[in-house]
């Protein structure tokens, strides 16, 4: 368990800091920062100085190594466009985000769990169906779209939600939703796969045959053993969907993470959008990291392998 | 064995087994999931296609005075607009048959790139094992951990949007599946029999790969195609939908999408419309490649 979990921390460790060099030469694609950071007009004067505050003017990799160290110190430089250290901005904006990255993980596990369960023990019946379709069309609806169409439904004509922001739980549920859904097929195939292939299992036969309630033998015996391959998904997924966060928060105008980062973009605030672009990838590598290793004491076949 | 008395007097027909195209094609005619999505898409596909002929206005001519006509099924829509008209006019029927073009521009073009990337990643990886394997994998799960819609709206943004660069960066970005199954595909033939029998007399690693693994492998690179294809348009959309993805004034769904946001209120048709021709075209596809998992592979099946 040891010596796995240490092998697997130290390839975290490569990812993280392969991710860290990429972005930090994510917005040197267009070639020189500096015309970024000192605006179209700037003079040749002006982009001397810009470079020579920022260390522009240094070698690629020195201002990566600085940057780097640095950053091992909770220290991302300042961003131009809020005239304050660019930790502090996001750490206040990624809170807001993890709500609903968390809240939309929760809605897509408790719709998803008891579904793919339910289509395990009654396959191709019409509950199956009803799950397979509603993944498969979960899968081709585009996020953004459906979060325009839940507002249209849900704030426009029905009035129950409100159409935006971010005050109160009630500006969460539609977010929640449209955030959450896109997990839903995922979460509901394995579980349905792995309740079908713990099902047939030997031990099941024997609970059964010892005369043991259905409920008992499905929800103690079976799903505890089905449900470890959607572990290592769930924390994918939520990966995944602080990603997605992007886009659903600048369609419900949340002010979250993913609406900062929209913004940075738009506004070419460089020192933000690397410390978003890292942030976002070092949380995942921690997630599956942690999924990994939780997988591993779950189940003591992987360790071996 | 003549003089046995049961035997009727003609000979038994002989046992006719289907050939391997008569079983596929039994198969594929008994998926449904597989004709549906074959059928919308080809619909879809003739549609974008034939754009010029059917569409009954240019795409970028606009007409101030019939701002937001109505579609023909409202009591004011007429017949001249099928669809209506966008906020500068613009025929949305016509847009909506030329953004289709565009859609399956960037689904096959990107699919194209990320399959060569991925597919040759992986198949390296599943053949060749050992150190190759170990960096192949390491570079998926480096890929993995970026944020594919951040990076590329950064990239695009910081570059510039233009159709060439919205697909270059999407290819760049989405081959991960392909190597994943790419490489495991591989491994599970890798010591297969035939593969040994090639190597035994002296086939190249190239031909080995091209004429005896790739053939063998092609249903499961179809499947992911598919998935490659539906993922790159709905990224395209989601590019365009924020405003930095192909530019105004062609008419991406994306970006048809973003301009009727404005006007959904009161003409929420400006964002249905294009919406749901997006989600007909992806789940078409998506249709199609789970048909062609089933049909290729039955035994895979659950």
């Amino acid at each position: 368990m040891l010596q796995y979990s240490l092998k697997r921390i130290c390839l975290a460790l490569l990812v993280a800091v392969t991710v860290s060099f990429l972005s930090f030469m994510l917005v040197r694609v267009s070639g020189d920062p500096a015309f970024a950071l000192a605006g179209e007009n700037a003079s040749e004067s002006e982009l001397a100085m810009v470079r020579q505050q920022y260390g522009l003017d240094r070698p690629v990799l020195v201002q990566y190594f600085d940057w780097a160290g640095r950053a091992l110190h909770g220290d991302l430089g300042q961003s131009p466009y809020f005239k304050e250290h660019v930790v502090v901005i996001i750490g206040h904006r990624l809170q807001v985000t993890m709500i609903l990255g968390l809240s939309a993980l929760a809605f897509a596990l408790i719709l998803s769990i008891p579904l793919g369960v339910v289509a395990a023990i009654r396959p191709n019946t019409w509950i199956d169906r009803l799950a397979l379709g509603l993944s498969v069309f979960g899968q081709a609806m585009p996020s953004f779209w459906f979060g325009l169409i839940l507002i249209l439904i849900f704030s426009v004509k029905l009035r129950w939600f409100p159409v935006s922001g971010s005050t109160s739980w009630r500006h969460l549920v539609l977010p929640t939703i449209a955030l959450g859904y896109y997990g839903i097929p995922a979460f509901m195939r394995l579980t349905r796969s792995g309740m079908m292939d713990v099902l047939s299992s030997d031990y099941i036969r024997t609970a059964r045959a010892k005369g043991l309630r259905a409920a008992s033998v499905i929800f103690k015996h079976a799903l505890r053993n089905a449900i470890i391959p959607v572990v290592s998904v769930v924390a994918v997924q939520l990966g995944f969907m602080l990603g997605g966060s992007v886009v659903i928060e600048s369609v419900f105008a949340i002010n979250g993470f993913g609406l900062l980062a929209y913004e940075s973009i738009a506004r070419a605030d460089l020192p933000m959008i690397q410390a978003i672009v890292l942030i976002l990838s070092l949380i995942y590598v921690v997630l599956t990291l942690l999924a990994d290793i939780l997988n591993a004491l779950l189940d003591p076949r992987i360790r071996v392998s | 064995m003549t003089n046995l008395t049961n035997l009727p007097s003609e000979p038994f027909p002989a046992i006719v087994f289907p050939t391997p195209g008569q079983t596929m094609r039994r198969r594929t005619l008994a998926h449904w999931g597989f004709l549906l999505g074959a059928g919308v898409l080809v619909i879809l596909l003739a549609a974008s296609l034939l754009a010029p002929l059917l569409a009954p206005y240019d795409p970028y001519q606009q007409d101030l005075v019939h701002r937001l006509v109505n579609p023909v099924w409202y009591a004011d829509g007429t017949w001249s607009h099928p669809l209506g008209t966008d906020g500068l006019g613009r025929d949305y029927l016509s847009r909506l048959l030329y953004g289709g073009r565009i859609s399956l521009l960037i689904g096959v073009t990107a699919m194209s790139i990320s399959g060569l990337i991925g597919s040759s990643l992986g198949i390296a990886a599943g053949y060749f094992g050992g150190r190759v394997d170990t960096v192949v994998s390491f570079l998926v799960t480096t890929r993995l951990a970026l944020p594919v819609i951040l990076v590329a709206l950064a990239i695009v943004a910081l570059v510039g949007g233009s159709l060439p660069m919205v697909i270059m960066v999407l290819g760049l970005l989405i081959w991960d599946r392909f190597a994943v199954v790419m490489r495991s595909s591989t491994q599970q033939l890798r010591s297969a029999d035939f593969i040994s029998a090639a190597q035994a007399t002296g086939c190249s690693t190239l031909r080995i790969i091209i004429r005896e693994l790739l053939p063998n492998i092609m249903n499961n690179l179809i499947v992911v195609a598919t998935l490659a294809m539906s993922r790159a348009i709905l990224l395209e959309a989601a590019l365009s939908y924020l405003g930095m993805g192909v530019q105004p004034p062609l008419p991406s769904w994306g970006l048809m999408i973003a301009e009727g946001k404005e006007f959904m209120f009161f003409t929420p048709w400006l964002i249905v419309i294009p919406g749901t021709v997006l989600f007909l075209m992806v789940l078409s596809i998506n249709l199609m490649g789970d048909g062609i998992r089933d049909i290729t592979a039955p035994e895979g099946r659950s």
